[in-house]
């Protein structure tokens, strides 16, 4: 293992590589919604230098981290092989240290002695409309505020810190991208980032719960606004469209338990992309969640499978809404304390048609503290799992390529060139050990690993953990009407081989095929067409 | 000579301790008061004040994050060197500033150790110069000041090698210098044999100290109230709370 991920570190410098990828800019009717107040429309260029220095000044006095991230790197560069679109692009602006020296070389010119006196001698640039629209504007939309590179570097720098502190620089002059605005104005209008209505939010939910019906004979209930309930579940939405699978193994695991539990249409959203966005709006956000728990008494609030959801939860909550009235956690923590606890009954075998891999979402392994939980859980559900190799995975996970807020189609080069050491580490595990299954319980990744895994043609698919889950979670129920289907199926199969009568002239057979040969020479009806004539005799 | 080697040693030492002590003080003030109410711990690694601050002194001591990539480890030897050697010179000094008359044992048993660091420092600090011209993603990120630290410390080092294997100043006559300036007394430069290259060495290295406080040697200082690894974020109260639910 390792070899062909080695190969990827031998990066070819090529300085502007990361010019042509731009996301779209916001229209007024998304960023009037935003909590962070930004102007609706880019600010006239004798304007933005002087809004974006004074917002600059702020944020560098509100927030310690950016402060001392803009004044200690020695730019030693042993972040530079650790970032996915450097490695994926060439561009040193896409390295973690170049990306910071973008806002740097800014803040050096302006706010320190050295920089007013050296200026470029020492990194020093002023800024202009060009550096925030070209040089902003560009390159920190091509970070996925992964914080790989904080994990690396001699003073923990966190090049996510300052890409943050960036964008909201940016969002004061009116640049902000067309992708996160829109989510996060749907979630302000709908509960959720998909924006779907609260109608067609509960017909989702019915439909899975019959098709949990169908496949176990279990009434399993997936409750939605319920007026009290234990426990809030925040799902990402996405899980009831796309990857309903996982949503219908977590709905099985709380009716296994008994739990007490419903989703709300209000905060119908685990995702905060606040985050990619503003302090301001990762509150707004995080407040609907605690509306809601606070409303419906729930002792307990559960964020369901996606990075950066945690991430909001984790780090943010507490500290920009608390105290908060319950207690959170996230959906890998329940489930395995569910199993660890006995109160699941299930079946590994279930699930020995795959051979399983983790891809650890960034913001749960780095911001989360949320490597172990998700190895356990499917090592518990499955016989067959590899981890890839130690420097791809836990707190040195490679982010899939879409975090961030990149996960949008005009940058679509972009997301596969980044994706691109994930994949490679994926490409290994599927050589050495077969690997068919990558789990990777975050809605982002679900959406972008595919489109890498099909980029770099590497055979796997990609499902959350809960899938796994609830293939081998077992219901109250569930084996009676698996015997009861079974034995209804195998009936019909020994009928089919047992005497038969041809309906259109009475006429008996020994068995099904004579039937058959006898309708389409009789009666002129094929045999695929064959039960238009022949039935089982009663 | 007379003038500027008056200024040099008589002048020149008090704008540079005020400079230094104020700037790095200033620079630190400025960190200390900076809010930081989120907790943006990069895990996993500390989960309580104990596992963080051992998380911090690993990186101080060890430069443990350096290792954590295989490509990053003649980057860590080179580091690890330099700046081991550098504490190592640093202490040696102290024989110059401790002890009227006989230095303080311990400061006697580091003088061997401390001349061997001055002969090898300049191995790593080379090396660091090297890598800025001859790796290619290196030398885009570098600045001239990189260059400039290291090819200042590079002549703050030699000039002193020079001073000691050929030029010769009195040991004693140096001490009382030092000595002079802590009790903020006036040397009398005419009682005393100071050479150029002693005065051309204690000029640069004050040259460093002012320079300090303004530039990103101050890593020093910063390394110890870096968030991602200072804060903790209750890791272990979390699990508890999960317990009880
Ligand atoms: C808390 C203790 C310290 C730690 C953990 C630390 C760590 C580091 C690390 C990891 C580097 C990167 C290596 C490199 O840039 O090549 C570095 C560079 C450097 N350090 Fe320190 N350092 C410390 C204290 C100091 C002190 C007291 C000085 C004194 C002058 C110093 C001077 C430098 C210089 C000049 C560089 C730049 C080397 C270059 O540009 O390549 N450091 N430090
Ligand atoms: S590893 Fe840290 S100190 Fe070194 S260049 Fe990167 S951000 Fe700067
Ligand atoms: S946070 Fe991630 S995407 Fe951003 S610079 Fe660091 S490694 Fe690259």
């Amino acid at each position: 293992m390792g070899e062909e991920l080695d190969k990827v570190y031998n990066v070819e410098l090529k300085p502007g590589a990361g010019e042509n990828y731009v996301c779209h800019l916001t229209k007024p009717e998304f960023a009037e919604k935003m909590a962070n107040k930004m102007p609706t429309e880019p600010l006239p260029d004798d304007q933005m230098v002087e809004v974006a220095l004074k917002r600059l000044d702020q944020l560098r006095k509100e927030r310690k981290s950016l402060q001392l991230y803009l004044d200690i790197c020695v730019r030693c560069g042993a972040c530079v092989k650790q970032c996915h679109y450097f490695l994926g692009t060439g561009d040193p602006k896409n390295t973690p240290v170049g990306r910071a020296e973008l806002l740097r070389k800014v803040y050096r010119a302006h706010f320190t002695i050295s920089g007013k006196l050296f200026g470029s001698l020492v990194g020093a640039q002023k800024l202009t409309p060009e550096v925030l629209k070209n040089e902003w504007y560009k390159y920190f939309y091509q970070c996925s505020e992964c914080r790989r590179c904080s994990v690396f570097c001699p003073y923990g720098i966190d090049q996510a810190e300052i890409t943050m502190a960036g964008r909201e620089v940016l969002n004061s002059v009116g640049l902000a991208t067309k992708y996160i605005t829109q989510v996060i104005s749907q979630v302000y209008k709908h509960g959720n980032n998909l924006g779907i209505p609260e109608a067609a939010f509960k017909a989702n939910c019915e439909f899975l719960e019959e098709e949990i019906k169908e496949l176990t004979g279990v009434d399993v209930k997936i409750p939605v606004n319920k007026e009290k309930a234990e426990i809030l579940y925040l799902p990402p939405s996405a899980d009831l469209f796309t990857n309903t699978d996982t949503m219908m193994g977590v709905a099985k695991v709380f009716h296994a338990v008994g739990a007490d539990w419903t989703m709300s249409t209000y905060a119908s959203e685990a995702a905060n992309f606040g985050l990619f966005f503003s302090y301001d709006d990762i509150k707004a956000i995080n407040l609907r969640v605690v509306e809601v728990a606070k409303k419906i008494g729930a002792k307990l609030v559960i964020f369901g499978e996606c990075g950066h959801a945690w991430r909001a939860a984790r780090q943010y909550m507490e500290a920009m809404n608390g105290p908060l009235p319950f207690k959170f956690m996230n959906i890998l923590e329940y489930t395995a304390e569910m199993i660890r606890q006995g109160k699941l009954k299930l079946d590994k075998s279930r699930n020995d048609d795959v051979i399983v891999t983790m891809h650890d979402p960034c913001n749960m392994a780095r911001a989360g503290d949320l490597v172990e939980e998700g190895r356990f859980i499917i090592k518990s559900v499955c016989n067959n799992f590899v981890d890839m190799d130690p420097n791809a995975i836990k707190e040195k996970t490679f982010c899939c390529g879409g975090g961030g807020g990149l996960l949008t189609e005009e940058i679509m080069e972009l997301r596969m060139k980044g994706g691109l050491p994930r994949a490679t580490a994926v490409k290994e595990v599927v050589k050495s050990h077969n690997v068919n299954y990558l789990a990777a319980p975050c809605a982002i990744d679900k959406a972008q690993l595919p489109l890498v895994m099909e980029h770099y043609e590497i055979p796997v698919q990609v499902g959350g953990i809960h899938d796994l889950v609830g293939k081998a979670l077992i219901l109250e129920g569930q084996e009676e009407f698996e015997a009861e289907q079974a034995a209804k199926a195998e009936a019909e199969a020994a009928a089919a081989e047992g005497p038969s009568v041809c309906g259109l002239c009475d006429a008996e057979f020994a068995t099904m095929e004579e039937c058959c040969e006898h309708a389409e020479k009789e009666h002129k009806i094929s045999k695929a067409q064959c039960d238009m004539a022949c039935e089982p005799k009663k | 000579m007379g003038v500027l080697a008056n200024f040099v040693v008589n002048v020149l030492p008090y704008i540079t301790f005020i400079v230094f002590v104020v700037g790095v003080i200033y620079r630190i003030a400025v960190w200390w008061s900076r809010p930081s109410p989120i907790p943006i711990a990069v895990f996993p690694g500390q989960r309580s004040v104990g596992s963080a601050i051992v998380r911090v002194l690993s990186d101080v001591i060890f430069f443990r994050s350096l290792l954590q990539f295989k490509g990053n480890q003649i980057l860590w030897l080179g580091a690890w060197l330099f700046h081991i050697s550098f504490g190592l010179i640093l202490l040696r000094h102290l024989r110059y500033f401790l002890g009227a008359e006989a230095v303080p044992g311990w400061v006697a048993a580091v003088q061997g150790i401390g001349i061997a660091a001055a002969l090898v420092i300049s191995i790593p600090l080379l090396y660091l110069l090297l890598r800025r011209i001859v790796h290619a993603d290196i030398k885009w990120i570098s600045t001239p000041a990189d260059y400039f630290v290291l090819l200042l410390i590079l002549s703050v080092v030699l000039s002193g090698l020079y001073a000691k294997y050929f030029a010769r100043p009195f040991v004693v006559d140096v001490k009382y210098v030092i000595r002079s300036l802590m009790a903020l007394k006036p040397v009398d430069l005419s009682t005393v044999t100071l050479n150029t290259a002693f005065l051309v060495h204690f000029f640069l290295v004050q040259v460093l100290a002012m320079y300090i406080p303004f530039s990103k040697v101050m890593h020093f200082g910063g390394i110890f109230f870096s968030p991602t690894r200072t804060h903790h974020f209750g890791g272990e109260a979390h699990t508890k709370q999960l317990e009880e639910a």
